[in-house]
């Protein structure tokens, strides 16, 4: 499906993606201006830098227990790096940089970390990372692996973050436990002290709900209760009848509920056994972007994405648009394709990117972690963004979010 | 009636120094006139939608507005205050800067990459400028040689050639430019970075970096200083600079670019302007919904007026 359009952006001697030529042409038929911006570029490209990118993405991992509102985009994340990549070459085109995306995919772990694995032989550019735990441990052990660049854009589990991460390894995607401190801060500010846990079983429900309880135990709140959810017959019709009698018990300011699969999160709201609202995965979420984000600029990214992809840029797509970005910025910045040269960059005090989140990001030098602000959004709105006004750090707010340096075992120094 | 009266008014109400404040208010659709005289709100007009850059012709007989969510930039006579035409913008224009020439608006279409140059009296679109990502700000020089235009994401200062609107050169400067002043000898750009935090100086003639300004306020996070509208005075003494939602405008010395004072305006201001011979700076704060006035000499904020939502831009007309 996006074939065509890597094809274009990676073909030499056309240097302006068909979409934003096509724009040209429609507008104002002015094709002498159109020829005039098109020569000079393409003449300059034997000398342009090539930046190659790779998109390594495990596909085929959502239920088909979930609702058709959760369906995963085919082009999930993938249309984020596009879009990165378009937006790196508008850049790029000024500085003569040229950026191509080519995306690896496959269902299966191995099978994807032998596409891998051949396209690391022909190439040493950044890889961008969208795979579960198993395939991102088998890419990180091949041959010549540590030598190159890579950001994971949707990974959350926090052992990548606390004890296991290493160099060349960048996340973009926060994990877990910032997730989970994003949302605790808010009910902290919020006084809902209370929480009600209920959380699936998949390993991605149990990474949440530690979050949960990690956030907890940091800002002494009580959980009241905690259930899992066990169900495995089709709710829709019942989910009035089962949902309150799941969520009895001692009285609790807000339910909190990790379903990290979208299997039965969206039951809870509104059918909880007291009128208390739903917070987690479903409910008010928190998250790294969401469709009604506007503010510092915002609209723009999202108008340029629905525009491209005719659906909502999501929070996969947002990370692994901003992993390009990164990338981009570090090669603008010291001229350089050189994965170490651009790792060294991204993890010095000088990098710096601007994200439609009213703040500069950077690097956690000590575990790789991009810094953010984390947005608190419901279905239809954004609620808050976290850190919270009073949770103060030494360094920057922003390390109130996650595993915070101390809390780390592990080192991001090469061996 | 009102268009013969409101003139009549001003001339009996004001000082000599005395001139009128446009204040675009983006989420309102209105423009705020405030008496630079009086200091006093006059008269509230409806305009486009999403109004946000404003700016005089030279001979300040007609406003020209930056109607975004039209996807027009909308002409007001000044001696009626109606819109009388729109001209054609391309697709959300927010910022634009007027040629000397009095009659080529350089805009920039944010959605679309592109700076768009519009005969404002053929009504017709001469050129159109690929450039970076988002583009925003845009100013031109007094010798009317260049245009210099910003883009967010791309970080750059383009520079365009106003003879042939080719673009010549690129200036990479810190996160997300959102301004550029020329220095009134021309010899001298000043571009703020609001995520970067930063003010870059850059020289013209060899258009590289010459200097950077940082900014730092006791008690404000150094990652809510962000840096957007600027203004400097013509006697070369002062540059002000709005710095977004650390909600302050900084005094900076245009000579030595040390920063000598921070005064504290309303939330999250966003661009500057000079009235009554520059004894005056109005700020328009965006969140809180005002504007405030500074005493250039004095260097103090004598006033805060009420104005639409969301003021963005402000042009005066002595």
């Amino acid at each position: 499906m996006f074939a065509p359009l890597i094809t274009t952006m990676a073909t030499p001697g056309l240097a302006i993606p068909l979409k934003a030529a096509s724009r040209y042409v429609m507008r104002f038929l002015a094709l002498p201006c159109l020829l005039s911006l098109l020569v000079p570029v393409s003449q300059s490209f034997a000398e342009d830098l090539p930046v190659n990118i790779a998109y390594v993405k495990q596909t085929g991992l959502t239920s088909s227990a979930s609702l058709a509102l959760f369906k995963t985009p085919e082009n999930n994340g993938v249309a984020g790096a596009l879009l990165g990549t378009d937006d790196s070459n508008t850049t790029g085109r000024f500085l003569k940089h040229r950026y191509a995306l080519t995306v690896l995919e496959d269902a299966n772990g191995e099978a994807l970390t032998g596409k891998v694995q051949a396209w690391l032989k022909a190439n040493s550019g950044p890889l961008i990372l969208d795979v579960p735990d198993s395939t991102l441990q088998a890419i990180l052990a091949l041959p010549g692996a540590d030598a190159g660049l890579m950001l994971n854009a949707t990974n959350k589990s926090d052992s990548w973050r606390q004890n296991q991460c290493r160099a060349g390894l960048l996340h973009t995607s926060p994990s877990y436990a910032m997730l989970g401190d994003a949302l605790g801060q808010f009910l902290m500010a919020k006084r809902w002290r209370e929480w009600f846990l209920v959380s699936g079983s998949g390993e991605g429900d149990k990474a949440m709900a530690q979050a949960f309880e990690r956030a907890s135990k940091r800002f002494g709140t009580k959980i009241t209760g905690h259930k899992t959810w066990t169900f495995d017959t089709d709710l829709r019709r019942t989910s009035q009848q089962e949902v309150p009698a799941l969520t009895q018990g001692e009285d609790y300011d807000v339910v909190l509920v990790a379903d990290t699969q979208n299997l039965f999160g969206f039951y809870l709201p509104y059918n909880t056994w007291l009128p208390r609202p739903v917070a987690g995965t479903h409910g008010l979420k928190a998250a790294s972007w969401h469709r009604s984000i506007e503010q510092w600029g915002a609209i723009q990214l999202q108008n340029r994405f629905f525009e491209a992809n005719q659906r909502p840029m999501n929070d996969d797509d947002f990370n692994a648009w901003l992993a390009v970005r990164a990338v981009a910025e570090a090669v603008t910045r010291t001229k350089s394709n050189n994965s170490a040269t651009l790792y060294q960059y991204l993890m010095s005090d000088k990098f710096e990117l601007a994200a439609f989140k009213g703040r500069k990001l950077t690097f956690r030098q000590w575990n790789g972690q991009l810094r953010q602000p984390i947005p608190l959004v419901q279905p239809e709105s954004l609620v808050s963004q976290s850190p919270q006004e009073g949770f103060l750090h030494p360094v920057t707010d922003l390390d109130t979010l996650g595993y915070d340096k101390p809390e780390v075992r592990c080192s991001m120094v090469k061996e | 009636m009102k268009s013969l009266v409101l003139p009549a008014m001003m001339l009996f109400a004001s000082p000599v120094l005395a001139g009128v404040a446009y204040v675009s208010n983006e989420k309102d659709d209105t423009l705020t006139l405030i008496d630079t005289g009086s200091l006093e709100v006059i008269e509230t007009i409806e305009v486009g939608m999403r109004p946000r850059g404003i700016i005089f012709s030279n001979d300040y007989k007609y406003l020209y507005i930056c109607a975004s969510d039209s996807d027009a930039v909308q002409v007001l006579d000044v001696s009626t205050n109606r819109i009388i035409h729109n001209l054609p913008s391309g697709e959300d224009p927010e910022q634009f800067a007027l040629h000397p020439n009095n009659h080529h608006l350089y805009i920039a279409n944010e959605d679309d990459a592109v700076v768009t140059v519009v005969d404002t009296e053929k009504r017709d679109v001469i050129a159109q400028i690929d450039v970076g990502v988002e583009p925003e700000g845009m100013a031109a020089s007094p010798d009317g040689k260049w245009v210099i235009n910003t883009s967010e994401t791309t970080n750059m200062l383009h520079w365009i050639d106003a003879s042939n609107q080719q673009l010549v050169d690129n200036t990479l400067v810190d996160q997300r430019p959102r301004h550029v002043e020329f220095t009134k000898d021309g010899k001298t750009v000043w571009a703020s970075s609001e995520i970067g935090g930063t003010v870059s100086i850059v020289d013209v003639d060899s258009k590289a970096i010459t200097q950077v300004i940082n900014f730092k306020i006791p008690g404000v996070h150094r990652d809510k200083i962000q840096p957007v509208g600027v203004k400097l005075t013509d006697n070369g003494k002062y540059a002000f600079v709005a710095l977004g939602p650390a909600n302050h405008v900084a005094v900076v010395d245009a000579k030595t670019y040390e920063v000598l004072d921070y005064l504290l305006v309303g939330r999250r201001v966003w661009q500057l302007a000079f009235a009554n011979d520059q004894s005056l700076l109005f700020t328009t704060n965006g969140v809180s919904g005002d504007v405030s006035v500074i005493d250039t000499d004095k260097l103090k904020v004598i006033k805060t007026l009420k104005v639409g939502r969301y003021p963005w831009g402000v042009a005066v007309k002595p």
